[in-house]
């Protein structure tokens, strides 16, 4: 979340609650909102770290509220994560440690493992579609991600397919 | 409502097919048990040459078993001849072919009444359904249009809709949505989700696993066998948002 704070702060500067606000609008229901606390605390964490800086705002009638801003240094290293390629998707290698391992030592039958595991991505499909069926078609952004999420979703089963296949 | 109190649409007892290629005996399908409720939609999926093809094309009668038995609406018709397919096709089965086939000569309207028509449908009918059909997969200004103006997946639209036209008992699907971007999957998809809701009986081949979980039931084939057969689990929601361990964001 880190670099996703410093990319909002470089838009302008903003206080927590704000901050949660805009990931919540930008992404919508696709992305698991964090709680404003673990918004504070990596807040807490750039400032010591010297990649952004809080100022007090008074406010009438009520506490002061922290607005946060982002640094110099903070700027470069939103540069430096916007300029590197990004580490691709990783496979599933804890079934497939499973799938290899599990019928050598008897304790569980391949098809069985495979089946099930199918079955349990279908039903993280379904979960999906719902998702998509209850996002507001207005919010792309919320929908390329659920999207993106069941394309890798539809690359595991084929993958689990695969498997099906070759091993014996 | 569990599929036992259902009564049966189709059923397969020990349903097979095998091709002669040249000298070689090739097993698409074996030994597939079947049994189908009326409004249920099921799922049939599986890798490529698994034989999912083959089982629907005999379920609708393009396809004459090697061995075992299809019973349609509890009567047995894997022995009936092609006329008699032709016409419980007509009155009972729709088709969505892999490829289609459209008629050539034929406008797109023409194409989607005329199984209604064949059925016994009025004029008027025919032409309330047609209409509905081709607004709900985004068709209507195609209606005029020979099929050969068509792209490859306004035509498998069409197919759906051709299949949906005479209200049959048991529709049958061969990857209705392969040729289509994800937008217009998305309206073939509400239109089989309406059409299910209002009790229609769905077979669907598919490999997309986005098509398949919106069926009651998959099946799962390799080889020519059932490998699997099981209802989906409808996910508990976790929190607001749900599906957050696939969608997840650092
Ligand atoms: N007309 C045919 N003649 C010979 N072999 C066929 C014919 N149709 C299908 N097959 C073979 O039967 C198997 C199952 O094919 P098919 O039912 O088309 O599988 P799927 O639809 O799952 O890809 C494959 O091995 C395929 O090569
Ligand atoms: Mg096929």
């Amino acid at each position: 979340m880190r670099l996703s704070l410093l990319a909002l702060l470089a838009k302008e500067p903003a206080h927590g609650y704000e901050l949660k606000q805009a990931l919540e609008l930008t992404f919508g229901d696709a992305y698991p909102s964090p709680n404003i606390g673990q918004i504070y605390v990596t807040l807490g964490r750039l400032e010591k770290d010297g990649l952004v800086r809080a100022v007090d705002v008074e406010q009438s009638n009520r506490p002061n509220k922290k607005v946060y801003y982002l640094t110099a240094l903070g700027r470069e290293k939103l540069e430096a994560w916007v300029d590197e390629p990004t580490e691709g998707p990783r496979v599933r290698d804890d079934f497939f440690m499973k799938l290899v391992l599990a019928p050598m030592t008897g304790i569980a039958d391949r098809m069985a493992l495979i089946n099930r595991q199918r079955r349990h991505y279908l039903s993280l499909m379904r979960s999906l579609n719902e998702l998509a069926d209850g996002t507001d078609q207005a919010n792309r952004v919320a929908h390329l991600l659920i999207e993106g999420a069941m394309l890798h979703l539809q690359a595991d089963l084929d993958w689990l397919e695969r498997c099906q296949e070759e091993l014996p | 409502m569990t599929p036992k109190q259902l009564s049966t649409v189709i059923k397969t007892v020990n349903l097979g097919k095998i091709y002669q290629q040249g000298a070689v005996p090739v097993p698409a399908v074996r030994g597939v048990d079947l049994e189908i409720g009326a409004g249920e939609f099921v799922a049939v999926t599986g890798p490529s040459g698994s034989g999912k093809s083959t089982l629907v094309h005999m379920l609708g009668g393009l396809d004459k078993p090697s061995s075992g038995e299809i019973w349609l609406d509890g009567r047995r018709v894997d022995t009936l001849r092609e006329s008699a397919w032709a016409l419980l096709r007509r009155k009972k089965i729709g088709f969505v072919f892999q490829f289609f086939n459209l008629v050539a000569n034929m406008t797109v309207a023409d194409n989607v009444e005329l199984p209604a028509l064949l059925a016994g449908s009025s004029p008027k009918e025919a032409r309330a359904r047609r209409e509905y059909l081709l607004d709900a997969l985004g068709l209507t200004e195609r209606s005029d249009a020979p099929p050969s103006q068509l792209s490859g997946g306004e035509q498998q639209r069409v197919a759906l809709a051709r299949a949906l036209s005479n209200r049959p008992s048991l529709l049958l699907a061969d990857e209705p949505t392969g040729n289509l971007d994800s937008r217009n999957t998305r309206d073939v998809l509400r239109l089989l989700g309406e059409v299910h809701r209002d009790g229609q009986t769905i077979v669907l081949v598919t490999h997309e696993a986005r098509v398949a979980s919106l069926a009651d039931r998959v099946v799962s084939l390799l080889d020519g066998q059932v490998i699997d057969d099981g209802t989906i689990a409808v996910p508990r929601r976790r929190s607001r948002g749900g599906a957050g361990d696939v969608v997840e964001l650092r």
